[in-house]
């Protein structure tokens, strides 16, 4: 049975390009790039060259912004306690509702640390209000986290314009761009973002490779103690294979940032709008905002998310959702609870999102595939017999 | 990924019994779709002889409840309203040969289902729905009342707060019940009044271990096996390791291991001696 990956948010697959350009640096070029001889030291021009290429990708100003870390999770962590340390008198932190657990459980942490921390709202399309974060942002603000484009439902936030606010109260603004690196244009050096968050596997490296962009003249505290590598920002022998493999992949993902936002884009719009044609009491989530051009998030109701993702995965179909019984905490989706996307739709919402791998032919596949597993698990339903609605009662929370 | 066993997979790929009855004379109801699962059940009962012929429902959820769910009508089919009032959220779960400890609240359901169904009948066929058992409500997320987690921990002597969420959904929301929850066990833990017999199994003598044992058997345990066409005989007894002979349906069942551990041990363990083992005889 082929695999037909609509899961590219999730993770995706690495370019082989990328894995060809990592392989010398396992068993050949192995030396360390802190060291004095040339064996090591030839291994530090490549990680330059890699540093490059992040660069021009993300639009920054000079490569020595670009800090590697071991993955998106490290970057957006580092990130959010160099600014508390940086301003230690500033005790408050500006984030959104929607972000993910990475910044999210963080920002939790960091409010039982005794940090005060504002979650902006986003409305019914999942979008969040400048005005709201305007309000919010004080002299006591130490750091903004906005994300670039939500992960489940592909919004993409005004991230320029949210740093502008930040800035004006010279708080510092970080993006988690981890969804959007490599499928939406970025030009750092005309922006006010302090700092940005990436992760390798998530546009065609592997996984465990990650990096942060620190604009040249923002404070920084390392969030790793050790070794001065990486100019003393993020101790721990440079992961030579793997910072090479993202390097070549933001030199392919630059090249690739049209195809996504012409091709893979044709490709969702066509599965999204013949996906709403057939089956009926289906629904975008996020459908009215500015999204990224790889991601629908679409809710089915009155059936249940996890039956749809092993009926699929059965026809070799990878997607996911974000029903309660996929999420592990028993509540369906934070971001569609966030967004009060009702329960009768949140529970049965799948997100597929593609890559430039992706053909006509597989969406044409998973178009004939679906109504019919759609309609069979609205058989097995108590709910929606004659398109009738359940009340949304019971005792489970709304919101 | 869930670790589904084989026979949940087959139940959600291919649920027995899926629909309605429209001349059933028991319906009932449990959960709704805001909680993310909801189960409907028909029975259609032989008013003389009060046994269950048919059996349907309809489910909301995931690919466990779609399986508790089927396995729910199998298990009754066949039994009379009295026997079908015993049966217990593990015998679902055994009967599908095991669930994930996170989806074990699938087999509770069930049984809630068939309990609101038997009052039902009871109610001259009007659909009932399932009515969490009143008192203080601990979990706000999921509407989960102290007296559910009480039975619910005694029913299968859960001993954590997260055996608890597993089975009953409660602190799985925002988690701010989970000290009460951990009250609450600390308190049916300390205070439990002790489950071993007056005299402790180890020290009987051999005929008065096979009597007890004969007698747990055809009382506690056999009743149930014979439900699915089953059979057991005790075999040998050695010190505390209890050997038996499971025979009938049983004997081609591939499940017939998890049943002897997780049922007729446990129900051993429960009644004799916490020490017991059960051993399937060559």
């Amino acid at each position: 049975m082929k695999e037909i990956y609509m899961d590219n948010n999730a993770t995706s697959r690495v370019a082989d390009e990328v894995v060809e350009a990592m392989l010398p640096f396992f068993s050949e070029q192995y030396g360390n790039a802190s060291s004095m001889h040339e064996f090591g030291g030839q291994v530090q021009r490549h990680i330059n060259k890699a540093r490059e290429s992040v660069a021009q990708l993300l639009g920054a100003a000079d490569p020595g912004e670009i800090i590697f870390t071991s993955c998106g999770t490290e970057s957006d962590n580092t990130a959010l306690f160099s600014a508390l340390r940086s301003y230690p008198e500033r005790r408050h932190i500006v984030t959104t509702r929607v972000e993910h657990p990475a910044v999210l459980n963080t920002t939790r942490y960091l409010q039982s640390q005794g940090y005060q921390a504002t979650y902006l709202a986003v409305d019914g399309e999942g979008m969040i209000d400048l005005e709201e974060l305007r309000s919010a942002v004080t002299e006591n603000t130490a750091v903004v986290s906005v994300m670039h484009a939500n992960n489940e439902t592909g919004v993409i936030f005004p991230v320029d314009k949210a740093a502008e606010i930040a800035a004006a109260r010279g708080a510092v603004f970080h993006t988690d761009a981890v969804q959007s690196a490599g499928k939406l244009p970025l030009d750092l050096k005309r922006s006010n973002i302090d700092m940005l968050s990436l992760s390798g596997h998530k546009l065609h490296a592997p996984k465990g490779i990650g990096a942060l962009y620190v604009r040249k003249g923002t404070r920084f505290v390392p969030f790793m103690m050790g070794g001065h590598q990486e100019h003393g920002r993020r101790a721990g022998t440079e992961n030579a294979p793997y910072i090479v493999g993202l390097g070549k992949a933001c030199e392919l993902a630059r090249k690739n940032v049209e195809t996504e936002n012409t091709a893979v884009k044709a490709l969702r719009d066509r599965l999204e709008k013949e996906l709403l044609s057939r089956i009926s009491n289906a629904k975008v989530n996020g459908g009215k905002s500015p999204r990224l051009p790889n991601t629908t998030n679409i809710s089915f109701e009155f059936v249940e998310g996890e039956a749809i993702l092993l009926m699929l995965s059965d026809l070799g179909i990878a997607a996911s959702s974000g029903s309660a019984c996929t999420s592990g905490s028993l509540e369906p989706s934070h971001v569609l609870r966030a967004m009060g996307v009702p329960f009768t739709f949140a529970h049965g919402s799948i997100r597929f999102s593609l890559s430039v791998y992706n053909t006509a032919a597989e969406v044409d596949f998973v178009l004939e595939k679906i109504p019919a597993i759609i309609e069979r698990l609205r058989r097995i339903s108590p709910f929606g017999k004659n398109g009738k609605r359940p009340q949304e009662a019971g005792v489970c929370r709304e919101n | 990924m869930w670790d589904y066993t084989m026979k949940v997979q087959d139940h959600f790929r291919h649920p027995r019994n899926v629909g309605n009855i429209p001349d059933a004379n028991a319906v009932g109801e449990v959960g709704n779709m805001v909680c993310g699962d909801a189960l409907k059940l028909y029975l259609k009962v032989d008013e003389k002889t009060r046994k269950i012929l048919d059996a349907k429902f309809e489910t909301f959820g995931c690919a466990s409840a779609i399986a508790s769910s089927s396995a729910l009508t199998e298990v009754v089919k066949g039994m009379t309203l009295e026997e079908a009032a015993k049966v217990t959220n593990q015998q679902i779960a055994e009967y599908l040969g095991g669930l994930p400890e996170e989806k074990m609240h699938c087999s509770v359901m069930g049984m809630e289902a068939l309990e609101a169904a038997i009052k039902s009948y009871g109610a001259g066929g009007k659909p009932v729905t399932h009515e969490e058992p009143e008192g203080k409500v601990i979990c706000k997320c999921f509407g989960v009342t102290e007296e559910k987690i009480r039975k619910t921990v005694a029913e299968n002597r859960l001993r954590t707060v997260a055996d608890v969420t597993n089975f009953t959904k409660a602190g799985g929301g925002c988690g701010k019940c989970k000290g009460e929850i951990q009250r609450i066990l600390d308190d049916m833990l300390g205070n439990k009044p002790s489950a071993a017999p007056p005299e402790a199994f180890s020290q009987l003598t051999m005929v008065r271990k096979i009597h007890a044992v004969e007698e747990a058997l055809a009382r506690e345990i056999a009743p149930n096996l014979l439900a699915d066409g089953g059979s057991i005989e005790l075999v040998d007894i050695q010190g505390s390791v209890i050997k038996v002979r499971l025979a009938g349906m049983c004997r081609s069942c591939p499940s017939s291991g998890v049943t002897l551990k997780s049922f007729v041990e446990k129900k051993l363990r429960e009644l004799l001696d916490p020490a017991i083992t059960v051993e399937q005889a060559e």
